[in-house]
């Protein structure tokens, strides 16, 4: 058969969440779907989101919240999005200087519990008030990211106002380590592996993984234009199958070597294998000279099928926060942006596991059926 | 009307810059330095701001969306839909605008077309330089080459050339790559 392949070129931020991506290319696995899949790599979400918007990309990795902002047409941009597979679940932590890390330990408490932590940044964070100092700045990737939620959930969870009591700031990742070592920011909420270089760099002390906040949070999509999709399913299933059979892949230990040697590429992630191999393996290092420990659930690369659920959670925090009204309509819009059904329409019904159910650290039960209740139990939100 | 520019190639920054400026915009500002990049757009409180697509800083300008205390004036990006074509090629160039709510859309196209434009020229005289680099870089490997063929085989610079324009045109490549394959070659056997 010498059918030829369909062209496909697809957008991504080098991250090691972009792991099952970049692994689906350089192994073959989409070509063996019949895609010439082409990655490019960008340098900000936004250009990602517009070249996606405009056609320059057929496919992209995304923030998931990013995909469901698109879709609503939040911000400045409207265009409906669908993510048929997700490319990764947590794999975020917070990161603070070491002179914030030793004012937060000088307050007293357990630093290991989101809630002592984060009010112990309440009473540091007001005492600077006090003292007219200024404010405590941290920085996160983007307004529409599981980073900005992150923080502030966290945040709030203190005591803490992220809108009136610190200053939030996005910054790219890139720029995180080196803001952070110049004093520009006292903390950040961000992806793999710039925790690690932080730490490694002596920078910064990590306080939280994101899986002590939120575990099983969807984190990045792939995501295609809808008009696209609805034309051409065949493409989303071709995709979706390959990226199902890299992310088997990524998760067998014996491949971990590879995939970090695949990732470590200069057009991929480009950072060291072995920062790579240690994120993809789940072992940290959260202080500057100690040694590296487990952490279960770190960062999950497939468990592919999204969940509408999920999509309507990242709905409501944005509705927590100011960044979309209340309403029905705009649940129902972001559930449709997550598509189990052509997940399952590649693999079959009942293929991987059940979709994930989110925990959070602290807070009320998620109801996706009244979310005007739910954000009702937060003391702290800015609902427009 | 107030324009920054968000550019870390000054060269590009400057012909961009000359452009605008022959097209009646004075008014243009280049930022070049990343560090504080909302505080100093602010400060300039521009109408418009260009900024290169290759620039990872772009994401901090998503921020000016938000509702924010420091946001005094709301921002759209150029993305009417209806207007695709330009976008398209605004973003193939490698330039994006971002611009204050309630401007003239003639006037932001006529500013985007010139960005396009100018974006385009770079792009094409670094293509040029590129191009002018590495024939020269040819040249200098072919000179190499054919002064080690001359003091191996006794041969004229002439006969040196054409010996590897033969083999060249034999082996079906480039006569350069055939004078590399002599230099490494050489560089093996010393």
């Amino acid at each position: 058969m010498t059918q030829s392949l369909r062209p496909v070129r697809i957008g991504f931020i080098p991250l090691a969440d972009a792991a099952a991506l970049c692994v689906a290319v350089d192994k073959g696995f989409s070509a063996a779907e019949g895609l010439e899949a082409t990655l490019v790599r960008e340098v900000s979400w936004s250009n990602v989101r517009d070249k996606l918007n405009i056609g320059l990309f057929d496919a992209a990795h995304m923030l998931a919240p990013m995909a469901v902002a698109s879709s609503l047409g939040l911000g400045h941009v409207r265009a409906p999005l669908v993510a048929p597979f997700t490319l990764a679940l947590n794999g975020n932590a917070i990161t603070v200087s070491p002179g914030l890390h030793a004012a937060l330990a000088a307050e007293g408490g357990n630093l290991a519990d989101p809630v002592q932590s984060a009010a112990a940044l309440a009473r540091v964070a007001k005492a600077r008030a006090k003292a007219g100092r200024e404010q405590l700045v941290f920085g996160m990737t983007f307004p529409f990211s599981a980073h900005n939620y992150l923080l502030r959930y966290w945040m709030a969870a203190g005591g803490l106002d992220p809108d009136e009591d610190v200053r939030l700031v996005v910054l790219p990742p890139p720029f995180m380590v080196d803001s952070l070592a110049h004093g520009q920011v006292d903390g950040f909420c961000v992806g793999a592996p710039w925790n690690s270089v932080a730490v490694e760099a002596g920078a910064g002390v990590v306080l939280h993984c994101s899986c002590e906040i939120f575990s099983d949070a969807v984190e990045k999509v792939l995501a295609l234009r809808d008009s696209v999709a609805e034309r051409e399913p065949e493409l989303v299933a071709a995709l979706t199958r390959a990226l199902a059979r890299a992310a088997a892949f990524v998760g067998a230990p014996e491949n971990l070597d590879e995939t970090a040697a695949i990732l470590a590429r200069a057009d991929r992630v480009g950072v060291p294998a072995e920062i790579l191999k240690r994120t993809l393996g789940g072992l940290m290092r959260l202080a500057p000279g100690e040694a590296l420990r487990p952490v279960a659930d770190y960062l999950i690369i497939g468990d592919g099928r999204p969940s509408p659920t999920q999509a309507a959670w990242l709905y409501a925090q944005m509705a927590r926060w100011g960044q979309a009204p209340l309403d029905l309509a705009l649940r129902d819009a972001a559930r449709r942006t997550f598509r189990p059904d052509f997940y399952d329409a590649a693999l079959g019904a009942g293929a991987g596991r059940a979709a994930p159910a989110l925990r959070t650290c602290c807070g009320p039960a998620f109801d996706e059926n009244d979310i005007d209740a739910y954000l009702r139990g937060f003391a702290i939100n800015r609902r427009i | 009307m107030k324009i920054v520019i968000v550019d870390e190639s000054p060269i590009r920054a400057a012909i961009l810059q000359e452009g605008l400026r022959e097209a009646g915009y004075v008014d243009v500002t280049r930022i070049a330095e990343m560090d504080h990049l909302l505080k100093k757009i602010y400060a300039a409180d521009p109408d418009v701001i260009l900024i290169d697509l290759e620039n990872p800083s772009r994401d901090i300008l998503e921020q000016m969306f938000q509702m924010s205390r420091a946001v005094r004036r709301p921002v759209a990006m150029f993305v009417d839909q209806s207007d695709a074509a330009s976008i398209q090629a605004s973003v193939e160039a490698g330039v994006s605008a971002y611009i204050v709510d309630g401007m003239k859309k003639e006037r932001i196209k006529s500013i985007l077309d010139l960005c396009v434009s100018r974006f385009n020229a770079f792009s094409k005289l670094q293509d040029e330089l590129e191009r002018a680099r590495s024939d020269l870089e040819e040249r200098k490997t072919l000179d190499r080459a054919k002064g080690l063929l001359m003091k191996a085989k006794g041969l004229s610079e002439d006969e040196a050339y054409r010996l590897m324009r033969g083999v060249a045109m034999r082996e079906k490549k480039k006569i350069a790559e055939i004078a590399q394959s002599i230099l490494t070659a050489a560089e093996l056997l010393k």
